[in-house]
């Protein structure tokens, strides 16, 4: 579903990843870990293509991010094409970045109806269902500003998945929330893998990883130092940055 | 502060003496006597002529140039607000271009002073003829006009406060769009939207807040503003006040008729405006109880 092949992405001088290679199977839940500046918010985004790469591949379900390749040129996509990739990935941020002058209604409805073109009795449907499935159906007609944290975080993955797609990453989804309001938002998350949505997520949830990832991914200084699946990353971690790293989170 | 000298107020077993301020009252005293003093000089000047303020207040052409004030304030907000919005999204593009443009126009017409705009427009005939639309480097005219029947003084008139209004407003309408938190943007991007739905309806509407109170201002600003047109003869309150003391020499009472309407219509303006302030401060609907506490205070 998603393929990094050797991906470099600077910020001026500042190289913030220096070669990732990651490649994340259709259906899989994928956690990335990693020190404050190690470069996971910026490998999400360049996934997203809100970042563009500055050296090697990036696929999404086959199709190169942000270029169309000929023979041996590539050609930046212009910014339709980009929008159009963009609908069959779903976002989640950590600061939920909710509409504030939009119901919880509306905000998972803008999409669908604005890009998607759907008649708004179908949006509407649609957005009903998606806000009963993260257990927000009497929170409809309420505005961000009305809504805790939890819930607010709850209202954006509905927003995402009303796109339909058919990756959704998630940006420390819980660690803007106070701790009794992260469960309710895990919960959902949990929900979801096991619905077979493929997944990459940025969180510092250890109980998250180990029992709903496929694959934990450690990231340091913009290279993965290490990978596997959650037993062995987190239960027998080889490399000596990896153990100071979860001995400290842990 | 509201607790009655009568029953002095007390905290436990102690009486509390409220703190005095005495050099209130004084400063009340000598502004009070200066008041009575202004106002005195100007009811008893013999050149005031009360009956002349009197004969004009309601007079119709006194009324006629207010309408004509009025509709040049409304209908040049208008274009200042649609073309400042304009201004500041080609501003913030990513296309060069259109930023160099919107940057020199905002230049100039911020830079150059509203009268000497008006004056310009107002003689734009004597720069341009005529005006005519066809193909260039050709004989081909689809239309041919004098400039003098197309604009009048009116139009020039609107024409000169609505284009330097359109800079002053596109500066205020940048402000806002940049005021939006970037995280609305990213989020529209990740979700496939354009960036001209982006700005439609999520970015605008919530640039709204911050736009809308300066933009008040900006209102009554340009209904004083277009007292100025009278240098064109462009029929407003101020042309058609000036063309009578032109005649009468009474300068001073028809000043005085001017300064009542300005005042009357600028002072329903704040009016409006602090109702609009209210409504757009408290977030961004109506409805949000738990954010009018926040925010009002
Ligand atoms: N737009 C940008 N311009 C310049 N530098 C940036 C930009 N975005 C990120 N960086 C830098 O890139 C590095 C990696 O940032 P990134 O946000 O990817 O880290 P992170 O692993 O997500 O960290 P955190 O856990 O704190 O969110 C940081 O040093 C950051 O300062
Ligand atoms: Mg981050």
């Amino acid at each position: 579903m998603v393929l990094a092949d050797n991906v470099g992405k600077k910020f001026g001088h500042h190289e913030v990843l220096k070669g990732v290679d990651l490649s994340v199977a259709k259906g899989d839940v994928t956690c990335l870990l990693g020190p404050s500046g190690s470069g996971k918010s910026t490998l999400l985004r360049c996934i997203n293509h809100l970042e563009r790469i500055d050296s090697g591949r990036l696929y999404v379900d086959g199709d190169l991010v942000g270029y169309r390749q000929e023979g041996r040129i590539l050609h930046e996509l212009d910014d339709r094409y980009i929008a159009r990739q963009r609908t069959k990935i779903g976002m989640v941020f950590q600061r939920f970045n909710l509409f504030p002058h939009m119901t919880a209604l509306e905000n998972v409805m803008e999409a669908p109806r604005r890009v998607l073109k759907e008649p708004a009795t179908e949006a509407r449907r649609r957005a009903t269902a998606l806000l009963e499935q993260v257990g927000l159906a009497d929170k409809a007609h309420h505005f961000p500003a009305q809504l805790s944290g939890g819930q607010q975080q709850r209202v954006a993955i509905a927003r995402a998945l009303a796109m339909k797609p058919e990756l959704m990453l998630f940006d420390e989804p819980t660690s803007a929330l106070d701790p009794e309001l992260v469960g309710e938002v895990l919960k959902v998350m949990r929900e979801l893998a096991a619905s077979g949505m493929t997944m990459v997520v940025v969180t510092h949830e250890m109980g998250f990883a180990r029992e709903a990832a496929d694959q934990v991914v450690f990231l340091d200084n913009g290279v993965i130092v290490e990978q596997g699946t959650p037993s062995e990353v987190l239960g027998n971690p080889q490399h000596e940055r990896t153990q100071s790293f979860l001995s400290r989170v842990l | 502060m509201s607790v009655s000298v009568d029953t002095p107020r007390r905290v436990d077993d102690f009486e509390v003496r409220k703190l005095r301020h005495p050099w209130r009252s004084v400063a009340a005293v000598i502004v009070g006597l200066a008041a009575v003093g202004v106002g005195w000089v100007f009811a008893t000047n013999p050149n005031m002529d009360w009956p002349t303020v009197g004969a004009y207040l309601f007079a119709e052409l006194t009324i006629r140039g207010l309408m004509v004030t009025l509709y040049l304030t409304v209908v040049s907000m208008l274009i200042g607000l649609v073309g400042g919005t304009v201004i500041a999204i080609m501003t913030l593009s990513h296309n060069p271009v259109l930023r160099a443009v919107a940057t020199t126009y905002v230049t100039i017409f911020r830079g150059i002073p509203v009268l000497v705009q008006i004056i310009f427009w107002g003689f734009i005939g004597a720069f341009f003829p005529a005006v005519t639309i066809g193909v260039p480097f050709t004989d081909i005219v689809f239309f041919s006009s004098p400039t003098s029947a197309l604009i009048n003084s009116t139009t020039a008139a609107i024409l000169a406060l609505g284009l330097n209004e359109a800079a002053y407003a596109s500066e205020i309408v940048r402000a806002g769009i940049q005021s939006v938190d970037s995280g609305q943007r990213e989020a529209s991007s990740a979700l496939g939207m354009n960036r001209a739905t982006t700005m439609q309806r999520i970015i605008l509407p919530q640039a709204m807040r911050v736009v809308v109170p300066p933009m008040g201002n900006e209102v009554i600003s340009l209904l004083k503003t277009s007292a100025l047109v009278s240098v064109i003869a462009g029929n407003d309150l101020m042309t058609n006040l000036q063309q009578v003391y032109a005649q009468n020499y009474k300068v001073i009472p028809l000043l005085v008729v001017a300064s009542v309407w300005y005042l009357i219509v600028t002072t329903l303006l704040s009016i409006g405006q602090s109702q609009l302030e209210k409504r757009f401060g408290r977030g961004v609907t109506s409805t949000l109880p738990s954010r009018v506490k926040r925010v009002s205070r």
